[in-house]
């Protein structure tokens, strides 16, 4: 009799589903996995080693290019910590706003998901859909901080300005123009928060369109139901978070749990998922973008009615306004020293933890007093989500290991850092 | 995470462990040092035990206290030829592989710090394991504990060379296949060690020793002078008026 090998399989790091550079190693039986072992790093940049050579302000854009799907919850967590070690805190307006970007980056991430891991199981249309919303979503982004993506929007203190008056326009062009150009501008004709209101008023009938696309779909529900179960003793004992943890049943949510900014000021809800398998968090991440969207209405509201300043009045950690700094020494010289060696941070360690769109987003920080941290770690929930790939896929068909890639909602940014 | 549960917490560690841990309380954070040799029996009992059940570990990361403490720029004394006057010395980022600093030696360099969350009590703890030999950072390892550790200890294991005893898989993970040094090590230079490119002759991918210049723009300070003098003229002030 012939003896039948197993087969091992290279999976990336240029597979389309292996969402950027994972390279997987499949140890195969037949279609069955074996064993699976990941190689993470290809894009490992030492963006903690990075940190600690500069400045702790100059950091705060390295944190967008980490998970660089939910860049302003990354930057929240180490601005967190950067303030718990200054023992200041970000006036409530900056706190409002913190909290209706950290949801718009909820939307923004989750969107993401949606959109390609339908697209990894097949369902080519819902991201061309989910794509719309990111659209306006980004324009928020660039509304605020000038940038798409990468914002550097949060500062030590607060945010780096308040909402614009006006939301910015389309212009004529080759591309849009007439009634195009029009229906564009229709939401843009009044403030940033006027956008926002149309936005929230819109987005629960665009989750409908992705559900009627997707969750009684019947080719969806072959590929996702019963696959990648998660027990939640096994999530816990994997140090898992957020959508893999909630969609194992476990009701764990630092933003209702250990509340940070104003989240235990709105009213929001916590789904989780029942079998704690790759449908069940689809389920739980379709609902969290219908709570986010109502959270944002509910701070866009308070926003509206409470004008006021968004960062700290303190030249040590924030820079002094432009009229001031040209008509007062010590505004000049604050500023000059602010920018050129930053602010010492008193000696000490603090670990503070953001509930990302991925799963808990944690910054340890550990200062020995001087203007750069001393060690920057960073926790990134898909490094701990990804570490759990072997034990979960072994047994699973090697289609099913797409579906699992993409329940985790990997990004390799945060992976590898 | 109120005060009260983070000083009962300390006080609970206290009373169960004794002296085998050094619990302090900063901010509401509990931090507790445990020697090398006791940390699975710590964490087996922090694990099980319905007082603690932190039943979920959030990370473990290494970290190298070489240079702590110390400051490229004396902003307080000031010498016969006035204020320092910047930077002297390799500190940071301003060395290359060639002149990294050998046979540096001090004592507790090397620690893994880890962060323990309870579900069950909405609770945090950190451990700190610090290595006892510099020049082979030894660590028990916890994946018998907690599985999902495994990664962490490799990253900890990849980037600082803390070798963690007992791992199942001890490889590199996030730096290059066949890397050699631990890059965040603090004698390990900022620009790294070797760059890589494709050699058009040779029609292969070829590692050269880095070319760039080692370049920090900004000294690394540590002043307490500004805020604490600050302080003590405000202090003093007031202590006129009255």
């Amino acid at each position: 009799m012939q003896e039948i090998r197993n087969y091992t399989m290279n999976f990336g790091p240029q597979h389309p589903a292996a969402h950027g550079v994972l390279r997987l190693l499949l140890e195969m039986d037949g279609e069955t996995v074996v064993r699976a072992d990941p190689h993470v790093g290809l894009l490992h940049r030492g963006t903690e080693k990075l940190c600690e050579s500069k400045p702790f302000n100059q950091s705060i854009g390295y944190m967008d290019r980490l998970d660089y799907v939910s860049m302003m919850c990354n930057e929240h967590a180490y601005v967190k910590a950067i303030e718990t070690l200054l023992g200041i805190e970000a006036p409530e307006r900056a706190q409002y706003i913190r909290t209706m970007f950290d949801e718009i980056t909820r939307i923004l991430n989750h969107l993401m998901w949606i959109g390609s891991s339908a697209l990894d199981l097949g369902a080519m249309a819902v991201f061309l859909y989910a794509f719309r919303e990111r659209e306006e979503l980004m324009d928020l982004y660039e509304a605020v901080s000038g940038a798409r993506m990468h914002a550097t929007y949060y500062r030590p203190g607060g945010v780096y300005r308040d909402l614009p008056a006006q939301m910015p326009q389309h212009r004529e062009s080759p591309w849009h123009k007439g009634k195009d150009l029009k229906r564009l501008n229709s939401w843009r004709e009044g403030s940033m928060l006027d956008f926002i209101d149309a936005f929230t008023a819109d987005f629960p009938t665009k989750v409908d369109e992705y559900e009627t696309l997707l969750t009684n779909n019947r080719i969806w529900k072959q590929r996702t139901v019963g696959i990648g179960v998660v027990s939640p003793e096994l999530a816990k004992a994997w140090s898992m978070t957020g959508p893999m943890l909630r969609g194992s049943g476990v009701e764990w949510d630092l933003r209702k749990k250990q509340p940070y900014a104003k989240y235990a000021d709105v009213d929001f809800d916590i789904p989780v998922g029942v079998n704690g398998d790759c449908y069940d968090r689809y389920l739980v991440r379709v609902e969290e973008m219908r709570q986010s969207n109502r959270i944002i209405g509910q701070c866009a509201k308070w926003l509206r009615a409470n004008p006021g300043p968004v960062m700290v009045q303190n030249f040590k950690v924030a820079p002094p306004s432009r009229v001031e700094m040209k008509e007062n020494m010590e505004a000049m010289i604050h500023h000059f020293k602010l920018f050129t060696e930053g602010y010492c941070v008193p000696a000490g360690e603090t670990y503070a933890a953001v509930e990302a769109p991925k799963g808990e987003f944690g910054c340890y920080l550990v200062s020995d007093g001087a203007n750069k941290p001393f060690r920057a770690h960073l926790r990134a929930p898909g490094f701990a989500h990804l570490s759990s790939m072997d034990s979960i896929v072994r047994g699973h068909m090697l289609a099913d290991v797409v579906a699992m890639i993409g329940s985790y909602d990997l990004v390799f940014g945060e992976v590898d850092r | 995470m109120s005060d009260t549960s983070a000083a009962s917490l300390a006080e609970q560690l206290v009373a169960r462990f004794g002296d085998t841990l050094n619990v302090s309380s900063v901010r509401q954070e509990v931090t507790a040092e445990v020697a090398a040799g006791d940390l699975i029996a710590v964490a087996t009992a922090l694990r099980d035990e319905p007082a603690f059940r932190f039943c979920e570990l959030i990370d473990l990361c290494g970290i190298d206290y070489l240079g702590y403490g110390q400051t490229e720029w004396d902003t307080e004394t000031v010498s016969g030829t006035g204020f320092s006057r910047g930077v002297e010395g390799q500190a940071q980022g301003r060395f290359t592989w060639a002149e990294r600093p050998r046979g540096v030696n001090q004592p507790r360099r090397f620690a893994a710090v880890i962060h323990l969350l309870s579900i069950e009590h909405n609770r945090r703890l950190r451990l700190r394991v610090f290595c006892e030999d510099d020049s082979l950072p030894m660590v028990p390892s916890l994946t018998l504990v907690w599985p999902g550790v495994n990664w962490f200890e490799r990253e900890a294991f990849d980037l600082y060379g803390i070798i963690f005893d007992g791992h199942p898989d001890l490889r590199r993970i996030l730096t290059d296949y066949g890397f050699v040094g631990h890059p965040f090590r603090k004698d390990f230079p900022l620009i790294g060690n070797v760059e890589v490119r494709y050699d058009p002759e040779q029609k292969r991918v070829i590692y050269e020793p880095v070319s760039i210049e080692p370049r920090v723009l900004v000294p690394r300070t540590i002043r307490n002078d500004a805020d604490l003098m600050q302080a003590k003229a405000e202090a003093a002030d007031h202590w006129r008026e009255n």
